[in-house]
């Protein structure tokens, strides 16, 4: 397991080069200037000048070189300098987002927790939803209860979260008035009203992201109980005399939980990317704002880098994915 | 036989029910046999004959729906154990009766270790605790002939080849001291030398801890090695049924003529199965009124049309005592 693992990781630097080479191409490719949020009525000269600061006259290679030099060496260096106080990184030049001049990592680090609470717990909320509905579906097939799931399920899949997520704040805030319609990102916890106060301007974006992704994972974890559940080892179990909670939530959930784990883990990668709709229309200031709001703005830095993040986080979970295949299903051995 | 003596199970006039979208499958019909203490009983009958369905009817491990057990009575101990509570008849599974399956490949849950898929029975019947069970599992390991039972206990059933996971089959099964053993084709996925080993341990096992033992076959060649006495099904019913010697030398149906014409012989090559009697299995679509085997039967005449056999005493003694058939049309003038 160990030696895949060291294998797995050294294949994923050369895909995650080409990755960010292709990334930052493309990108770049893409008509716009960093100049275009500036007013006209700034003389030529000194865009051109403010070009030149920004190093976007250089050709698109050096640039690479650059963004590449300061992703891999720069930044983590002035991860540990602000760790330990050294100073690896003293006068080299972060990566700059041009909206806003600010390191683009600097950004990064202040979205980063939104995006988690909400659209994280969202997808918590999502699977300890959708695993029980899915084992109870499909100990029940064809239930009024499964019947339900399949409804629930249909509708978290075909309504999209900018219809779902406006339902919701009509019904919950506007009519019920029990949560705010707005994400209140300034909003500190010190206490136990603030506390409460970030539950309930929670509730509803998780509310809505939620609904989606129990709907997908409570179909996988159906279907995935539904294969086992008529497998020969599961008459085998029976024929011993074991309960049916014994034969259910042991033999059978132990074998439909593989292939649903693995799901869940690939899906990880996505949390970091935000939910670029439902943070928008929540106003939670996340990295999925943050991305949008850098495409408006032809910041380019900004964009390759998340775009690259989530590649790196992708091959990683899709990795991680893997490892944990190998580890609930002694079947697969990976050296 | 012992003539008299009071049988461990009891089977009479059984009947079972699918219930499919296509209309009803009469599975098993009216199926009455015993089985005394410690006898070897060898069912055989051509694919689709009902052998499996009425073994698992016995111990309710029938999906229901769609199956339905309509009728008749299983006695065990003379206790109906199609009367008594689905909790009780847990107790009765595994413990009091035990079952090996035909694929051993598939029988065993991929994702426990053997050890721990044999102590379930011994924790759940027998109330030991996990160190006591474990010791017995190593006992029944060894006790089914698989050397260095102890270490293999933490190996997975992908560790054992078809042959060793048969034998852990059948560990499971004896695990609690049953009475009566059920063993549906436990040879038919195995290669002929494993299985004559197979059936070599049951043999040994036999006189080691006298069980009654179910065996279900499709090869008389195997019958006639281990059984005292044999019942041939078809269609779903018993069409005869006596003590080893006397069915071989002196079968009455026609269907069991045909069965022992396709035995090899002695030096011919082992081509022949019991697929090679002709015509069509019969469709069990309504409760029989006509003999089953009818449309195949070189002697049907009027009556064979019209009218179900019953079973019949060809030696004058009890039906199910001795050698009995269901033919209108018996050969030696016994009608
Ligand atoms: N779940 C089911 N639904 C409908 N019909 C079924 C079902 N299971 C079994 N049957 C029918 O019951 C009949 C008897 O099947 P059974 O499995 O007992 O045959 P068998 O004698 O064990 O055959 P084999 O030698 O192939 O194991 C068959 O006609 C089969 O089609
Ligand atoms: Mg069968």
């Amino acid at each position: 397991m160990l030696t895949f693992t060291l294998r797995r990781l050294l294949l994923a630097i050369p895909i995650l080069l080409v990755i960010s080479l292709v990334i930052f191409l493309l990108v770049d490719l893409a008509p716009g200037s960093p100049m275009s949020e500036i007013p006209l009525t700034v003389p030529p000269d000194v865009r051109q000048r403010m070009i030149e600061a920004l190093g976007a006259d250089q050709p698109v290679f050096v640039r690479y070189l650059l963004w590449l030099k300061q992703f891999f060496w720069v930044e983590p260096m002035t991860l540990v300098d602000g760790w330990f106080g050294t100073t690896f990184a003293a006068g080299e030049q972060r990566i700059l987002s041009w909206q806003s001049r600010s390191p683009v990592f600097t950004i990064i680090g202040q979205r980063i927790p939104q995006t988690l609470t909400v659209v994280g717990t969202a997808y918590l909320v999502g699977i300890l939803i959708a695993v029980p509905i899915g084992i109870y579906s499909a100990y029940r097939q064809y239930s009024v209860f499964d019947q339900a799931g399949t409804l629930f399920a249909m509708i978290g899949f075909s309504v999209p979260t900018f219809f779902s997520g406006t339902l919701f704040i009509i019904i919950f805030a506007v009519w019920l008035g029990w949560f705010p319609t707005k994400y209140d990102t300034t909003l500190v916890v010190t206490d136990w009203d603030s506390f409460v106060q970030r539950i309930r301007q929670m509730a509803l974006p998780v509310m809505t992201l939620g609904l989606a992704n129990a709907a997908a994972i409570s179909r996988y974890m159906r279907s995935s109980m539904l294969d086992n559940m008529a497998m020969d080892y599961v008459r085998t179990a029976r024929a011993k005399g074991m309960s049916e909670r014994v034969v259910v939530l042991r033999h059978v959930l132990r074998n439909s939980l593989i292939p649903v784990v693995t799901v869940i883990a690939l899906g990880i990668p996505s949390i970091f990317g935000g939910a670029i709709i439902t943070e928008n229309l929540f106003g939670v200031n996340g990295i999925g704002a943050a991305l949008i709001g850098a495409i408006h703005a032809n910041d380019i830095p900004m964009v390759q880098t998340l775009a690259f993040i989530f590649a790196v986080l992708i091959v990683l979970f899709n990795l991680i994915a893997d490892i944990i295949y190998g580890l609930l299903d002694p079947r697969i051995r990976y050296d | 036989m012992p003539d008299g003596a009071v049988p461990v199970l009891d089977v009479r006039g059984l009947k079972t029910v699918f219930r499919t979208r296509g209309g009803e499958v009469h599975a098993v019909n009216s199926v009455s046999f015993h089985l005394q203490p410690g006898e070897l009983l060898g069912v055989v009958g051509e694919s689709g004959s009902g052998k499996s369905v009425t073994m698992m009817s016995l111990i309710g491990l029938l999906p229901s729906p769609p199956a339905e057990v309509r009728a008749g009575e299983v006695l065990l101990d003379g206790r109906d154990l199609l009367k008594i509570g689905a909790d009780e008849l847990r107790d009765v599974r595994g413990a009091k009766i035990g079952f090996v399956f035909q694929d051993p490949m598939t029988s065993l849950n991929p994702v426990f270790t053997v050890g721990s898929q044999i102590m379930e029975p011994l924790t759940r019947h027998m109330g030991l605790t996990k160190a006591q069970a474990r010791d017995r599992a190593a006992e029944l390991l060894a006790l089914v002939g698989i050397p260095d039972a102890k270490k293999r206990l933490k190996d997975y059933p992908h560790q054992f080849s078809g042959g060793m996971r048969q034998r852990v089959m059948i560990a499971i099964a004896l695990a609690c001291d049953p009475e009566v053993l059920i063993a549906d084709e436990p040879t038919t996925a195995l290669d002929v030398t494993i299985q004559a080993q197979i059936i070599e341990l049951v043999k040994d096992l036999r006189q080691k801890l006298g069980m009654a033992i179910v065996w279900i076959t499709h090869d008389l060649g195997v019958i006639a090695g281990i059984a005292d006495r044999v019942m041939v099904m078809y269609g779903g019913q018993v069409v005869e049924q006596g003590p080893v010697r006397q069915l071989f030398s002196d079968p009455r149906h026609p269907y069991t003529r045909a069965l022992l014409k396709t035995i090899p012989s002695l030096h011919g090559e082992r081509a022949a199965r019991l697929q090679a009697i002709e015509g069509q299995p019969p469709i069990l679509n309504a409760a029989p009124v006509a003999c089953p085997f009818r449309a195949r039967c070189a002697h049907a005449h009027d009556r064979c049309q019209t009218e179900n056999p019953q079973r019949r005493a060809v030696d004058g003694l009890a039906v199910g005592q001795g050698h009995d058939v269901a033919c209108h049309w018996s050969p030696g003038g016994a009608a």
